[in-house]
């Protein structure tokens, strides 16, 4: 988003509407000096411009951090790191966003990050081993199963307090924070616990939590057909009740834009080589003879990545194609009017809780998979960067406006920021205060993007 | 108010209903009833307790005492869902949508149609609400953006539809012209005529003595709370309903015993 936001042409007819802002205009803004002819385009495809702006804004910065690193950025290996490091704020992010579409927030998951994180250490190196032998692969089934549990149990105890016991989230998370982190120290005594459980360390990316390149091109393809079958689908149903679908040109145009993107970062992923000490070990495993000048073999896509993708397909599906996520934008835009239309308003608010206590747990297991270790001090000040994330990704803290790619994105932002400023070899306070300051930026201009738009 | 009226059983009863807040008793012993196909004004200052005593029928509020009869059964209404139950649909003074959504979006809200696969059937939903806007509003078309950019009788229309759509027998509107211009304003008063036809009852909260007037079958004025009278909207004058408005008074004892032989 940022400078690409301000630029972007008026043309938001389909974009979500602050609801505090809510005049009465009735058709969109005239384009402020921006080419009349590309908004033109951008309408009739029905394509989200402020999805699109953030886009953009991510490719501005990228090319200049590569310029200003001297041509570290937009490397393989560095954008193959990009992702795996996104992935836990991301998929917190996706949850964050429903929290505070309702009108609520949850200052409570960094601590309950570590704390769940903690338990399903615990139980993969301490307890489970005695009762079935280490290694058995019953142990990360059961070990990731009871950190879902917990996650949801803790996000729908807070939810419980919020809704029916009517006590501001703001507070009962800001608990939350104490109580969980006080949790994790206590379950352990402190105590770093390591390492995971080997299968559960697939988890965390590393060396073995990786799909191969055949894999990756497998999972880049299908996305492609998927996409183009979403396409095909939704024209279909607009004619099946005879609405004006988009013009073919702009269907065929997304469809080649689309797949063109997919492909393009699967080929960037699939270019980062596994180092050549794990290629050698590979080699000796599947019996490749290893040639003088040494094998180039993908990595592919982190396990990580692959599960930020999933939960953020499964995630959009929620909030866009089920009741239950009509419910959550209603409650934030009206919540009197969510109520006297029959929705069970408080119930919806505690399963909002309980989702996000599930993506903590997730989150958690990427984490201390990757870190081959749990600590009590983990995830500190995370619920800060989840937060942030949503809200550069366009969610309104007053509530009933967000996306859950925008989240994604917010968090990529953020995570190219950060990595960004380390190739730079920015210190890291410096690093805290450009992350701070882009926060505030980020939401000033949207907020003047929002009344320009209204 | 026809002659068949009298020997029926009235489709809505609220007898002796209290509410009150604090110490505050907005609603004080009030008995209103209502006839299928009739349309019954409940008119009153602001503060009066109109609106909240609509509202234990809507399932908004829950009344302190007094109970609620539907053709003559006893019932329970705790919720919204419960009122919808019983064929309730209500059009708040504050509209009650979700204006960061769509039109069908808001219509549907709480009983969207959904796909075979349980996911939300748009398409449908935008198709159901284009036919009702064909009937309401034909000039609305532009039914796909959030209802905070719409006008203020576009939105007016959307919580019109959304209650007309689900085959209430009991529609209860609280001041559904106070947001529109004469146009729409008459609109809705064909609306109205045309519920009524279909044998629908309708309570109708207005501060508009001539759409008083012109709409209703009888007039049911509180003040402070109470229950001043149920007039027959041709027995009396609109003098006579304004008297009963400010001071409380029954208009005069000619008009007290016909008013008890309709009634009875």
């Amino acid at each position: 988003m940022l400078l690409a936001l301000a630029d972007t042409p008026d043309t938001d007819q389909e974009d979500p509407v602050d609801a505090r802002d809510g005049g009465a205009v009735v058709s969109g803004a005239p384009a402020t000096g921006g080419s009349r002819s590309i908004g033109t385009i951008i309408r009739s495809a029905e394509i989200d411009t402020r999805l699109l702006g953030m886009i953009g804004a991510l490719i501005v910065m990228w090319i200049g951090f590569n310029i200003m690193s001297g041509g570290t950025f937009l490397t393989a290996r560095n954008l193959w790191n990009l992702t795996v490091q996104t992935s836990v704020v991301a998929i917190m992010a996706t949850g964050m966003v429903l929290i505070i579409v309702t009108r609520n927030i949850d200052l409570s998951v960094g601590s309950m990050l570590a704390a769940v994180g903690m338990a399903m250490a615990l139980l993969q190196t301490e307890i489970l081993p005695d009762i079935f032998g280490i290694g058995h692969p019953a142990i990360w089934i059961i070990a990731l199963a009871a950190g879902v549990a917990l996650g949801a149990a803790m996000g729908g105890l807070q939810g419980v307090v919020v809704a029916y016991v009517g006590v501001p989230s703001f507070i009962v998370t800001l608990g939350g924070l104490l109580v969980w982190r006080g949790l994790a120290w206590w379950m352990a005594s402190g105590r770093t616990i390591a390492p995971m459980d080997r299968t559960f360390q697939i988890f965390g990316g590393g060396a073995r939590g990786t799909i191969g390149g055949t894999w990756t091109w497998i999972i880049g393809i299908a996305a492609c057909l998927g996409i183009v079958a979403l396409l095909v689908v939704r024209r279909r149903q607009k004619i099946k009740f005879g609405f004006e679908p988009r013009p073919m040109w702009a269907e065929i145009g997304i469809a080649v834009v689309a797949c063109a993107v997919v492909m393009g970062a699967t080929a960037v992923i699939n270019s980062y080589p596994m180092p050549e000490r794990l290629a050698m070990q590979y080699a000796e495993e599947n019996g490749i003879a290893w040639p003088p000048g040494g094998l180039t073999i993908p990595l592919g896509l982190a396990t990580p990545v692959l599960i930020t993708i999933v939960v953020a397909l499964v995630m959009q599906f929620v909030a866009t194609r089920t009741r239950y996520g009509r419910y959550v934008y209603a409650i934030g835009g009206n919540p009197e009017a969510a109520e006297l239309a029959g929705v069970k308003t408080r119930w919806t608010i505690v399963k909002t809780f309980m989702l996000m206590g599930v993506l903590v747990a997730i989150a958690s297991s990427v984490q201390i998979a990757r870190l081959n270790a749990a600590t009590s001090g983990m995830g500190q000040l995370t619920e800060l960067y989840v937060i942030a994330a949503a809200v550069i990704g366009g969610t309104s803290l007053s509530g009933g406006v967000g996306t859950i790619p925008g989240a994604v994105l917010g968090a990529l932002v953020m995570q190219s920021l950060i990595s960004g400023m380390v190739l730079m070899g920015v210190d890291a306070p410096l690093q805290d205060i450009v992350v701070g300051i882009v926060l505030i930026v980020a939401v000033a201009l949207d907020s003047v993007y929002r009344r320009k738009a209204t | 108010m026809t002659q068949e009226t009298l020997q029926r059983t009235p489709l809505v009863e609220m007898n002796n209903i209290r509410v009150a807040f604090g110490g505050v008793h907005a609603v004080d012993d009030v008995s209103v009833d209502l006839f299928a196909g009739e349309v019954v004004a409940l008119v009153g200052g602001n503060g009066a307790g109109k609106t909240t005593l609509i509202k234990t029928l809507s399932g908004a509020h829950r009344a302190d005492s007094g109970e609620i009869r539907i053709d003559g059964e006893k019932v329970i209404i705790d919720n919204p869902r419960d009122a919808k139950a019983f064929g309730i649909e209500t059009i708040y003074q504050t509209l009650a949508l979700a204006e960061n959504i769509d039109s069908p979006g808001n219509m549907f809200l709480g009983r969207e149609l959904r796909t075979r696969w349980g996911t939300l059937d748009d398409s449908a939903m935008e198709s159901e609400t284009r036919k009702v806007m064909a009937r309401l509003n034909p000039q609305f078309k532009n039914l796909k953006v959030p209802v905070s950019s719409l006008s203020g009788g576009q939105r007016q229309s959307v919580a019109i539809a959304k209650a007309v759509y689900y085959n209430a027998r009991i529609i209860i509107m609280d001041e559904p012209t106070a947001a529109l211009g004469p146009a729409e304003t008459k609109q809705v008063g064909e609306l109205i005529k045309q519920l009524k036809a279909e044998g629908i009852g309708i309570f109708l909260i207005s501060h508009d003595i001539h759409d008083v007037f012109d709409l209703a079958d009888r007039i049911s004025v509180v003040l402070q709370g109470k229950l001043v009278g149920t007039v027959n909207k041709d027995d009396v004058t609109m003098d006579d309903v304004l008297g009963m408005i400010i001071i409380g008074k029954l208009p005069d004892d000619v008009t007290q015993t016909e008013l008890d032989d309709v009634l009875n």
